[in-house]
């Protein structure tokens, strides 16, 4: 038996042995020929040796009938395509030749094997026998797929040949499995492509096709199609109905991907059912489901409890009975476990058994969950009131078994309960203090010392404790530093003795001269003058009375994040509970992220998500002026002025969130545009941003000065460089005396065009039922980011062709934040409409520069604006020069990026 | 808007984090990332921090996400760089286990053995880092261990047919259908004697030896079935919480009127999964411990089981873990029934019993020296406190009260197939907890 322990082909390392395998290659026996080839597939492919020299030799052997022969030569051929392009060519023959093989496996092996090896010049043959495989029932499977692997290769082509059309209508295929394939592959498509509706549109249709589709698919293909249903918006109450019930059944399938699938469905579409009851009788319907996946193998239980956890935090009783399930087995993994004791919801009526439970986790070996464990009963005091008085005795206890990490966890945690039920448990003080020597992790000596300053008039050694800590002042941390500072300060103005006097001088010496931590010595000095002024405000500003903490038990992001990470359920991002932008390279998903579904959603960043703007619609075509929405849209703008102020307030321009790294991009912040004198009363104020469906729109704010009603609002533009017009009005709206009104006024291209040149200036005229009717004029700069047209992406040899022969430039060099990487920048820049030019060859060619380009409306051909950014070596510094072919857009685009990378 | 589980390279590690083979559909992650992932394993687990190492990882600097498994010490590893179903990418690489526990039986050693096989299977239940087709029968029908075939296998039509599970033309003389009812009863009762959690999980196992395309329907005496059909609810019935069944069963049906109808795959599988909490049930075997330390040097433990079931019925096979110190010696054993064992190897004590009816009381007295000096002083790392672990079987009994009405067996050709029923008990995680007094 020839396949018979093929592992002593790993071993042979002979000199020379490349020369004789080509020998047996060549050799008449079959067997031989086979033996020869499966040497050089093996040492390619796991020992990592070099055999690309036997290429033609192995390609030549394809054309063989014996199947087996001919797996390993396309083996083979995907493992050295890549290097070998010329020689690939060798191989088309036999793919073309085995794609029209009477038997459909080679037939689709062919298909297959052709679709990994992504060199140009095999995909071009490729479009051939593809045509013919989606024509024929048996191949068809796998064409479909194949077809996803050509759009990653060359996305024209598939376009070109009508493939997406093929792949639409087998989703009317009578074969399930094909379906499923079709699904996978369009849905990989529409993840790609940039104008993704235009690819599978889910409309009602073709979401009745895939759901019948359901019942009769294999289990990955119920998968891939669930995932799909997913992201469709249901047509309201009816439409999410009918859905739900066709996917209902889904969840007693024995795989665990089709049951987490249909969950996500349910939760997803749940979203747009109206009846309150019905909701909850499917969301009960769930909690079995769930349940039992805890009991699939741990690595499935880890994705089932991340994701049980978001879930409670949506409907946070679904699994109030079942809380048990959530009790560690002895042998559960650890990192079952660790997310066992994250989803266990404690409430009054469980709590003894849950602390019970927490208690014995705290007896465990492994620090983390012991911790964890600890965390968990702290948790269990600051929700349930009832219950602190419980927890806390268990953390006593815990504190008696003396060890360490047990001991130090239960002090930070026994520090958050005396936040939150200030002056009512410090009776126990006095058995902390015992452990105050063992105490050496940062957080558990500041929790100590915030306690010792905190209740410093009940404890009669307080001096002598914090002193004992003043020996060691420069060793210590910044955070105990910080802690033991206040602490002093608040023990000298509770006992203002000799003592503390000379405690204080000590502490306030150490902190002013002998470090060099600019916030403790500034905390330091700011405590001595106040000190030295006016004790007694120093008492009203550091005796203050704090607010109690509140509950973080779910520490639940906010309801839109929630949503968003409930229609990933099941996929990595549920599991890092990120939204996939941020660890998705190049997600092009971020466009409708930061930018697609809402306007207010850009200040916010990636932490807003998929809001829907369905009010605020109703607010634009001036149906109803309903109050409520607008408080968002408000609070929204309030945002983003607050933000804006404050980075240019701070020393240093921060432009990266710390937690994310993701840099944030500055909006240009609304202005006002007519004043009241000038408007007689009537105040204005707004600015031009990117609105829903990605056209811009007019954010206004109008205010009432006067002591009448205003309404029969009506803009109009001059002609301008955009093409600008209202396709709106606001004739509806009605402000009130003294009053604020907010609206979105949507834009539209469809305006007439001003001269040559391009300006960044529209004149508005306004007129209303105000000063009989009376018409104001004012002026306003139009941001170029929120106008720029969908359809500018380029590809890098145009992008050089254009570049060399636009007409106007801009140069210009300015101070950057060295948090700023390319990548970040193109990431960013992608939601505005200013794509980057084919990444992966800047990456490989010029790692410092980046290309963008952008399509501005007007009615000339060449609207195109093109960019290069370059990142100089000297850290902190980036050149932009941009050049376009009308005036004025290169001057403009600068403007524009440096304002949103720099907010200046 | 998510693709589904889209893997781009898959790797085989042996328990060393050795390559053992790989297979890249996608072409899109650089081989540097395997090595990136073994060093971090190795990392934290020098680190001692096993706590950090989860199924789903992220590498921030690669942009990449690791998802893998771990089986008999193998590494079966997926990398992908898009936001892919992890739930899925996770299920299909155990059931990439199955097949080749299929194929190889056991599992490391064949790896190598039967590269050329792998690398065929793993371009049939993958394509472009898609789950295809993981029917391990049905792949055995055209990718085959023998390799001297002159004529070239055909792909059996099941691959693309509805019923994937099935090929036509199955032949046999007689026609019988097994059906196993086990039932593996889960218990957690914590030191003081309180049962923490009591869940049991059902499974039908077939095995079919069934000609043709042959229609079943199963009634079991379900609560909601019954219910449903407006049948009176005589005799014992019982509600499950959640039943998961094998994808060939048609759900939509079971949805609408409970009825559980399928064709069933050729030889065994399991037909039916279901859980049920038994918080109500006493516990069939009860297990009390209590440890003494008379003195520094000496240990005693006695245990106590009793069996809460019917007397007419058996446990067998009863076996009981009880975890001693790892520094225990010399035991002193006595006992009502079975034989007792010290395995050090494993810090715990063995008793066997062969079989016990319900009913019963048994007694265990162990006594133990231990080293004088002992690590019980403070500073010593904290010991593991494993529990007390049981196994056992109970034939011809169902916990949960599960009983099969019929099982109808239909096929065109109109033969009668003899359905064979068996019932069992066995025991799942059963633990007690036990407080070891330091």
């Amino acid at each position: 038996m020839t396949s018979r322990s093929d592992a002593r082909y790993f071993t042979s390392q002979k000199k020379g042995e490349v020369a004789e395998w080509r020998d047996e290659i060549h050799d008449p026996d079959r067997d031989k020929r086979k033996n020869a080839v499966k040497k050089a597939v093996i040492a390619a492919m796991t020992v990592g040796k070099d055999v690309s020299m036997l290429f033609t030799d192995v390609v030549n052997c394809g054309q063989t009938d014996s199947v087996e022969l001919k797996k390993l030569v396309y083996l083979y051929l995907i493992n050295y395509a890549k290097t070998q392009p010329d020689l690939a060519i060798l191989a088309v023959n036999t793919f073309v030749k085995d794609s029209q093989d009477p038997n459909p496996l080679i037939r689709a092996l062919a298909v297959r094997t052709m679709g990994c090896i992504r060199v140009s010049k095999i995909i071009e043959y490729l479009c051939d026998p593809l045509h013919k495989a989606l024509l024929d029932p048996y191949v068809r499977k796998t064409a479909a797929i194949c077809v996803a692997k050509l759009y990653d290769a060359g996305p024209e082509m598939v376009t070109e040949h009508g493939f997406v059309d093929h792949l639409r209508e087998l989703l009317d295929d009578s074969n399930p499995m094909v379906v499923a394939n079709s699904v996978a592959a369009l849905a990989e498509i529409r993840e790609k492509s940039c104008s993704p509706d235009s690819t599978v549109g889910l409309d009602s249709k073709v979401v009745h096709k895939l759901l019948a589709a359901l019942n009769e698919c294999t289990e990955w293909g119920q998968v891939f199609i669930l995932d799909t249903l997913s992201s469709y918006v249901s047509q309201g109450d009816q439409g999410a109905e009918r859905v739900i019930e066709r996917v209902l059944p889904r969840l007693q399938h024995a795989n665990c991907a089709v049951v987490l699938s249909a969950v996500k469905v349910i939760v997803v579409q749940l979203e747009d059912l109206r009846d309150p009851a019905r909701v909850q009788q499917l969301v009960r319907k769930l909690a079995p489901s769930l349940v039992t996946l805890l009991s699939a193998e741990a690595e499935i239980q880890y994705v089932a409890l991340r994701n049980i956890n978001l879930i409670i935090q949506k409907y946070p009783d679904i699994l109030k009975s079942e809380v048990k399930v959530f009790f560690c087995k002895y042998n559960d993994p650890i990192f079952v476990k660790q997310e066992k004791i994250e989803t266990i919801l404690a409430t009054e009526r469980n709590i003894d058994q849950v602390l019970l439970e927490f208690k014995e986790y705290s007896k465990e070996v492994d620090v983390e969950f012991v911790k964890k464990a600890v965390q968990a009963i702290g948790r269990c005091a600051i929700s349930i009131e009832q219950a602190a008085e419980r927890c806390i005795s268990v953390l006593l206890e815990l504190i008696e078994t003396k060890v360490n990490y047990v001991v130090q966890e239960s002090i930070v945690v026994i520090k958050h309960i005396f936040r939150r039920y200030p002056n009512q448990y410090e009776g126990i003080i006095e058995c902390l203090c015992d452990s105050l020597d063992t105490l050496d992790e940062p957080e558990a000596k500041s929790s100590m010392i915030w306690i010792i300053g905190e209740y410093a008039e009940r404890i009669d050694n307080a001096e002598e404790l914090l002193e004992a800590f003043l020996d060691t002042f420069l060793e210590e941390t910044p955070e105990v530093q910080l802690q033991l500072l206040t602490s002093t300060v608040k023990l000298f103005l509770k006992k203002p003795a000799t003592g503390p006097q000379i405690l204080i001088q000590n502490v306030l010496h150490q902190a002013t001269i002998e470090t060099d931590n600019p916030d403790l010595r500034d905390r330091a000095f700011v405590y001595w003058r106040l000190l030295s002024s006016d004790p007694e405000s120093a008492k009203d500003v550091v005796l203050a009375m704090k607010p109690t903490i509140r509950d973080d038990l779910t520490n639940s992001p906010q309801t839109e994040l929630l949503q968003g990470f409930l229609r990933q359920l099941s996929t990595l991002s549920s599991i890092y509970h990120k939204l996939p932008p941020l660890f998705v390279p190049h997600d092009p998903l971020r466009t409708r992220l930061l930018y697609g579904q809402s306007g207010e959603t850009k200040n916010t960043g990636l932490d807003g998500s998929l809001t829907n703007l369905h009010e605020n619609q109703e607010i634009v075509s001036g149906k109803k002026a309903n109050p409520d929405p607008l408080v968002d849209l408000m609070d929204g703008t309030n945002l983003k002025e607050e933000k804006l102020g404050n980075s240019k307030n701070a020393d240093t321009i921060q432009l990266a969130d710390p937690v994310t790294n993701e840099f944030r991009l500055f909006y240009p912040s609304e202005s006002t545009l007519l004043s009241a004198d000038k408007g007689a009363g009537l105040e204005i104020s707004g600015v031009i941003m990117r609105g829903e469906d990605n056209l811009p729109c007019y954010s206004l704010k109008l205010t009432n000065h006067t002591s009448v009603h205003i309404d029969h609002f009506q803009f109009q533009f001059n002609k301008n460089s955009f093409m600008l017009a209202p396709c709106s009005q606001l004739q509806y709206s009605k402000v009130a005396p003294n009053e604020s009104f907010r609206c979105l006024l949507r834009l539209s291209f469809s305006g007439s065009s001003s001269e040559k040149t391009a300006s960044p200036w529209l004149q508005v005229a306004v007129k209303s039922s105000h000063q009989c009717g009376e018409v104001f004029y004012f002026n306003d700069r139009v941001p170029l980011e929120s106008v720029l047209l969908p359809e500018g992406r380029l590809e890098y040899e145009k992008f050089v062709q254009l570049w060399n022969c636009a007409t106007d430039e801009y140069v210009a060099q300015c101070q950057m934040s060295e948090l700023l990487t390319p990548e970040a920048v193109i990431r960013a820049f992608d939601s505005l409409n200013v794509f980057a030019c084919s990444p992966a060859s800047f990456s490989e060619s010029d790692n410092s520069s980046v290309y963008l380009s952008a399509k501005a409306p007007g009615p000339h051909e060449e609207q195109w604006i093109l960019v290069k950014i370059t990142f100089t070596s000297t850290v902190g510094y980036l050149e932009i020069s941009s050049r376009s072919f009308i005036k004025g857009y290169a001057d403009m685009i600068y403007n524009s990026l440096r304002r949103l990378l720099l907010g200046l | 808007m998510t693709s589904p589980a889209v893997c781009s390279v898959l790797h085989i590690l042996d328990g060393n984090m050795k390559k053992l083979l790989s297979r890249d559909w996608r072409g899109d992650i650089s081989p540097a990332c395997i090595d990136r992932f073994v060093a971090r394993v190795w990392q934290t687990l020098y680190a001692e921090s096993e706590s950090e190492l989860k199924p789903v990882m992220y590498d921030s600097d690669a942009e990449v996400s690791y998802v893998y498994i771990t089986h008999n010490n193998l590494y079966l590893l997926a990398i992908t760089k898009s936001n892919c179903n992890a739930a899925a990418l996770l299920t299909f690489l155990h059931r990439l286990v199955d097949i080749f526990r299929h194929y190889f039986k056991t599992l490391e050693e064949s790896i190598r053995d039967n590269f050329v096989i792998i690398y065929e299977l793993l371009d049939e239940v993958m394509d472009n880092g898609y789950p295809q087709f993981t029917e391990a029968k049905i792949l055995s029908e055209f990718i085959t261990v023998g390799a001297h075939q002159l004529i070239a296998p055909k792909a059996p039509m099941a691959v693309t047919n509805a019923v994937s599970w099935r090929s036509e033309g199955i032949r046999y003389q007689k026609n019988e259908v097994f059906l196993d009812v086990v039932e593996s009863l889960n218990i957690v009762v914590n030191a003081a004697g309180q049962v923490v959690n009591s869940e049991t999980f059902g499974a039908l196992r077939l095995r079919a030896y069934l000609s043709g395309m042959p229609e079943c329907k199963l009634g079991l005496n379900d609560k909601i079935m019954l219910h449903a059909q407006n049948r009176s609810t005589k005799g014992k019935s019982v509600e499950l919480d959640d039943i998961k069944f094998h994808q060939c069963v048609r759900l939509a049906r079971f949805e609408n009127d409970r009825t559980i109808s399928f064709i069933p795959p050729d030889g065994h599988f399991d037909l039916m999964n279901y859980r049920i909490s038994t918080a109500n049930v006493k516990p069939l075997i009860w297990i009390e411990a209590s440890v003494n330390r008379p003195s520094r040097s000496r240990v005693e433990y006695v245990v106590k089981v009793r069996t809460h079931f019917k007397s007419r019925l058996q446990a067998t096979g009863v076996e009981i873990k009880l975890p001693v110190s790892s520094d225990a010696t010399s035991p002193e054993v006595n006992t009502g029934l079975g034989s007792v064992a010290y395995v050090p190897e494993q810090e715990a004590m063995l008793w066997k019993i062969k079989s016990v009816q319900g009913g019963k009381e048994i007694m265990m007295r162990a006594k133990f020296s231990l080293p004088s000096v002992s690590a019980l002083e403070d500073d010593g790392p904290v010991q593991k406190k494993p529990p007390i672990t049981c196994k056992f079987e109970i034939p011809y009994y169902t916990v949960s009260g599960v009983q099969v009405r019929y099982l109808k067996v239909l096929e065109r050709s109109g033969y009668q197939a003899l359905p064979w029923v068996r019932y069992i008990t066995k025991s799942g995680n059963y633990e007690f907890r036990l407080d070891h007094g330091y």
